[in-house]
């Protein structure tokens, strides 16, 4: 088969406005709240007061004798309550990796989280819904709860959940080398313990949508959702088969992980099947930020080791992670935690160990970045102390220790993709640093400069076989129809899609058509999550849209050849050359299809379209993309392949203190990255800027947790950043082409909020001496550092 | 609950509708007028999702109620083009790509086009300042804020 390259991008590479940013702008999106159908109801969901308690009766009598109200359910009244947690396309992949998902709480057992749905309501009104749930008596038996992990792992210890004889969830660990010896080697040895806040999604679009009865006994939502591939368990829970519970979904408000696990689409199925009638849901923002999940607090110790060069000699990692009421994702996060907890540096010697556990606090699960800022926090700060100690620069310490191509990451495996974080770190070193550090501004401000290093994976951890499929139609137009089945949450997801297959067939980004995000309509991409979707759909695109184009081309090769040499003159002879010469030759491009070294020689792409169609050539094709397929690694040390490969980020940082007030200003953030290939360039820097200021949040946003209850439960006191807040974010953006995905590409999405947090502190280190173990500084707790500091 | 007839003009169109006293500006428009585009994110006035104008004026439409609003002529963000041609502020988003998940877009277009019909030359600062009210956990303001001054000098005629 000839394969046909375009030697030169016309679309990948540009900065291109997505095919969704007029209908964004004009506020003619449709999101998931936006839905209304004739004679809907409206949903509610009653939720536990307390954070640990026994359920000992629910009456919901007084709630059904309501005017209006349509139905009360409990968890007497869903088919299949309980089911283990079976996310997206997983595998069976053993017991080790199965969480209890719980629809409603059962009476007889434990509440878990302060939060955890126990009734379902569908009312005429969403005020008589609300009503409804007031009615709706729960006979509680409070209990003491435990709300801190390292508690919760001891053996005498309250048990969380009625249905497990222990708090942890999982226990894993990877080593290399030989620790012991090592630290005898060392010339300094640095060791601190650190915690790590929990953080909020707080997507702008909280958790909502829309169900109703289809004709045929099925259930069809519109809820949008980061994994299509819920419906399975939801169709579970109610007893259907996967073909009669659709759901129609729609592009989401922000996602960030938090809309990974399912939200309302149980709920809605449930009440739409209990009423037979349309039923939506919309959370509230309090009810959002108590009832979805957070970034794991974790609480961390490292112990670094180097030589009097600087070299890391050995590192040992303990990690006991809060997992909240819930399993949810917490084993996924506690694996890339636990590989990546020596970070991005080359370490003969090494070992990370982890614990998870179950507490009464909201349960935690996927965040921007799936355990890996917790860690990177800690081993950039790490590098910062030890730098510190040993009087020589970040920078230096850095350079000497990172990981490069052909190092191998913790589990012995070697990257396939460039490793480009030196690099990163010069540039952005440079950057930092053109202008001399002032040591204060003329304000008074103390002036402190940081850097912090970082890698995350992009991809899903490789024994879940991960896979992403693609539909492509061509019109007879010349327009093309891209059905793919992928959630897109606002990156971009489904627009470099288009760009791709607009790429590949020299059209214009308008003359595909995304059609996306159904569960039987479109072909499954697989979750967007992992910063999978550039890498795993771009892939099957390029999969699905090679056969057209080789259909095509033939075709194309045919006309142009036939009807597009020159007559001799003098003989009536007409030369033509081979046609597989043609075919590599030819180019598509603006619509045309082009012989390159003469494209004098063309042929419209609509002219091939219809002669294939009279032909009855397929114009349609669906593509697959696998992602390399391993076996579950060994949880007691964890070896080889566990993700497809790495993206890398550099960010540096200049804040301002006012050590009068413990104020602090982040002034400038130098952010980098190594995106492969950026295929849109201004949704790179878009994801870029955004990761960054999303981890800036992480330093302020408080949720202020007291015995399991979230006091910040609302925007007027979780303060997200603001446009004030946010310095302008000068980016560098390196391509190696050296990732996995198309045309050498990288996923960015995630990767993009790390090494922010700890560049951060490592500056107000830099500025007031304080060395910092937690991402949380308010500037209170600046002040009163800098208050103990000079008494 | 006592029932009200208000008079609403909205995006140039008159409507008479009958609420209830305790009926938000901002249900009434997505509800009962179908003019989904300004979105619910907090409903207590943190978030700016839900911005509308009121006249030249940006207002929090999660925080009047209907009877307040009675007589007043609105834009939301759906009467901000007109018919394909972008409001100067929408453009800049476009060109600058400021948009995506979108879901604070129209609060944020709706209040960057107050504050340059308030004031044609803002600063940097003036424009963070001004928008510090509307919340977007996507973008990281920066090329909002570029879009803003783009508009501002296309506005001026630069
Ligand atoms: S919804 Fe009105 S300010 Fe948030
Ligand atoms: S673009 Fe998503 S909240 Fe602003």
């Amino acid at each position: 088969m000839t394969t046909l390259k375009s030697s030169n991008f016309r679309l990948v590479g540009e900065r291109v406005p997505r095919h969704d940013a007029w209908a964004k702008a004009k506020g003619e999106q449709l999101y998931s709240a936006d839905w209304a159908l004739p004679g809907m109801l409206h949903g509610k969901v009653l939720r536990s007061k307390y954070p640990a308690a026994i359920l000992r009766a629910i009456d919901t009598s007084r709630a059904k004798a309501l005017p209006g109200v349509r139905a009360v359910l409990t968890a007497a009244d869903v088919p299949h309550n309980r089911d283990v947690t079976k996310f997206g396309q997983m595998r069976d992949v053993g017991a080790g990796f199965e969480g209890l998902y719980k629809v409603l709480a059962e009476v007889g057992g434990k509440i878990r989280f302060k939060g955890e749905a126990i009734a379902l309501v569908a009312a005429d009104s969403e005020e008589l819904a609300e009503r409804a749930c007031a009615l709706i008596e729960v006979d509680y038996e409070p209990q003491e709860g435990v709300f801190d992990p390292r508690e919760a792992i001891l053996d005498n210890a309250y048990l969380v959940s009625s249905e497990d004889a222990s708090n942890v969830i999982m226990r894993t660990r990877v080593e290399q080398g030989d620790l012991e010896q090592a630290w005898e080697k060392c010339h300094l040895i640095v060791e601190n313990d650190y915690y790590t806040s929990p953080h909020e999604h707080a997507y702008l679009e909280t958790e909502s949508g829309s169900g109703w009865p289809d004709e045929n006994g099925g259930i069809t939502l519109r809820v949008g959702t980061q994994v299509l591939e819920h419906y399975r368990t939801i169709a579970k829970v109610l007893g259907l088969p996967h073909t009669k519970l659709r759901n129609m979904s729609v592009p989401m408000g922000g996602g960030f992980g938090g809309k990974e696990d399912i939200t309302v689409e149980t709920y809605l199925a449930l009440l739409v099947k209990a009423t037979g009638k349309p039923v939506k849901m919309v959370w509230s923002r309090e009810e959002s930020i108590e009832a979805h999940s957070k970034r794991h607090p974790m609480y961390l110790h490292y112990k670094t080791g180097v030589d009097r060069d600087g070299f890391i000699l050995a590192q040992e990692v303990s990690i006991v992670m809060d997992g909240g009421g819930h399993t949810y994702l917490t084993p996924w996060v506690q694996m890339y935690a636990t590989i990546n907890g020596s970070g991005c540096y080359n370490i003969a010697n090494l070992r990370c160990e982890s614990v998870s556990a179950f507490t009464n606090n909201t349960f935690s699960s996927a965040n921007r970045g799936f355990g890996v800022p917790q860690v990177n926090f800690c081993y950039e700060r790490q590098m910062d102390c030890i730098a510190r100690r040993l009087g020589i620069s970040p920078y230096e310490l850095r350079r000497k220790n990172l990981l490069r191509n052909g190092d191998p990451l913790a589990t012995g495996f070697v990257p396939l993709g460039h490793v480009a974080l030196d690099q990163l770190l010069q540039q952005t070193w440079d950057k930092l640093n053109q202008t001399p550090k002032p040591e204060r501004l003329p304000d008074g401000r103390k002036v402190g400069r940081g850097i912090a290093c970082g890698m995350m994976g992009y991809g899903r951890l490789c024994f879940l076989h991960d896979i992403s499929r693609i539909g492509i139609r061509i019109e007879l137009d010349g327009s093309v129809t891209l059905r793919a089945g992928v959630p897109d949450l606002g990156g971009g997801q489904s627009s470099v899609l288009a760009q791709i297959v607009a790429e590949e067939l020299g059209l214009g980004i308008e003359d595909v058509r995304p059609l996306i995000m159904d569960t039987h309509m479109t072909p499954l991409c697989g979750t967007t999550t992992a910063t999978r979707q550039l890498y795993m759909s771009g892939n099957a695109c390029l999969a699905a849209v090679q056969p057209l184009k080789e259909r095509l081309a033939r075709k194309a090769a045919a006309i142009i050849r036939d009807n597009q040499w020159p007559q001799n003159p003098a003989t009536g002879y007409i030369w033509r050359p081979d046609i597989e010469h043609i075919l590599g030759h030819l180019v598509f491009a603006d619509k045309k299809i082009y012989y390159g070294p003469d494209p004098g020689k063309n042929v419209d792409f609509v002219a091939v379209v219809a002669h294939v169609s009279n032909e009855g050539g397929e114009l349609f094709s669906e593509g697959q993309f696998n992602a390399p397929f391993t076996e579950v690694p060994d949880l007691n040390n964890i070896k080889g392949q566990i993700l497809p490969d790495m993206t890398y980020t550099c960010h540096g940082v200049e804040v301002a203190v006012d050590e009068a007030t413990g104020d602090y200003q982040v002034l400038r953030i130098v952010a980098a990255i190594d995106c492969g290939k950026a295929v849109n360039r201004n949704s790179v820097e878009g994801q870029l800027e955004g990761g960054t200021a999303y981890n800036l949040g992480w330093l302020r946003e408080d949720l202020a947790w007291e015995q399991g209850i979230t006091r910040a439960n609302s925007f007027a006191t979780y303060l997200i950043p603001t446009a004030a807040d946010v310095p302008d974010i000068e980016t560098i953006i390196v391509e190696s082409r050296g990732g996995l995905g198309p045309y050498g590409a990288k996923g960015v999405g995630e990767p993009s909020d790390n090494s922010i947090a700890p560049a951060i502190v490592n500056a107000i280190a830099d500025a007031t001496g304080l060395e910092f173990n937690t991402p949380l500084i308010k500037p209170e707790t600046l002040y009163l550092a800098l208050q103990n500091e000079r008494n | 609950m006592s029932k009200h007839l208000i008079h609403l003009t909205v995006n140039g169109k008159e409507h008479e509708l009958t609420v209830a006293s305790n009926e938000l500006l901002l249900n009434v428009l997505r509800d009962r007028l179908y003019l989904t585009g300004s979105k619910y994110g907090c409903g207590v006035g943190d978030c700016g999702a839900c911005s509308i104008l009121h006249g030249d004026e940006s207002v929090l439409s999660c925080l009047v109620l209907a009877v307040e609003a009675d007589g007043w002529d609105i834009t939301t963000v759906e009467g901000l083009a007109d018919g394909d041609q972008l409001n100067p502020v929408q453009q800049a988003f476009l060109d600058n790509s400021a948009v995506q998940c979108g879901f604070c877009v129209p609060g944020m277009v709706i209040t960057s086009t107050a504050l340059l019909r308030e004031n044609d030359d803002p600063s940097e600062a003036e424009i963070k300042d001004y928008l510090r009210g509307n919340y977007c956990r996507c973008t990281g303001y920066v090329a909002m804020i570029k879009s803003v001054m783009d508009a501002a000098a296309k506005m001026r005629g630069e």
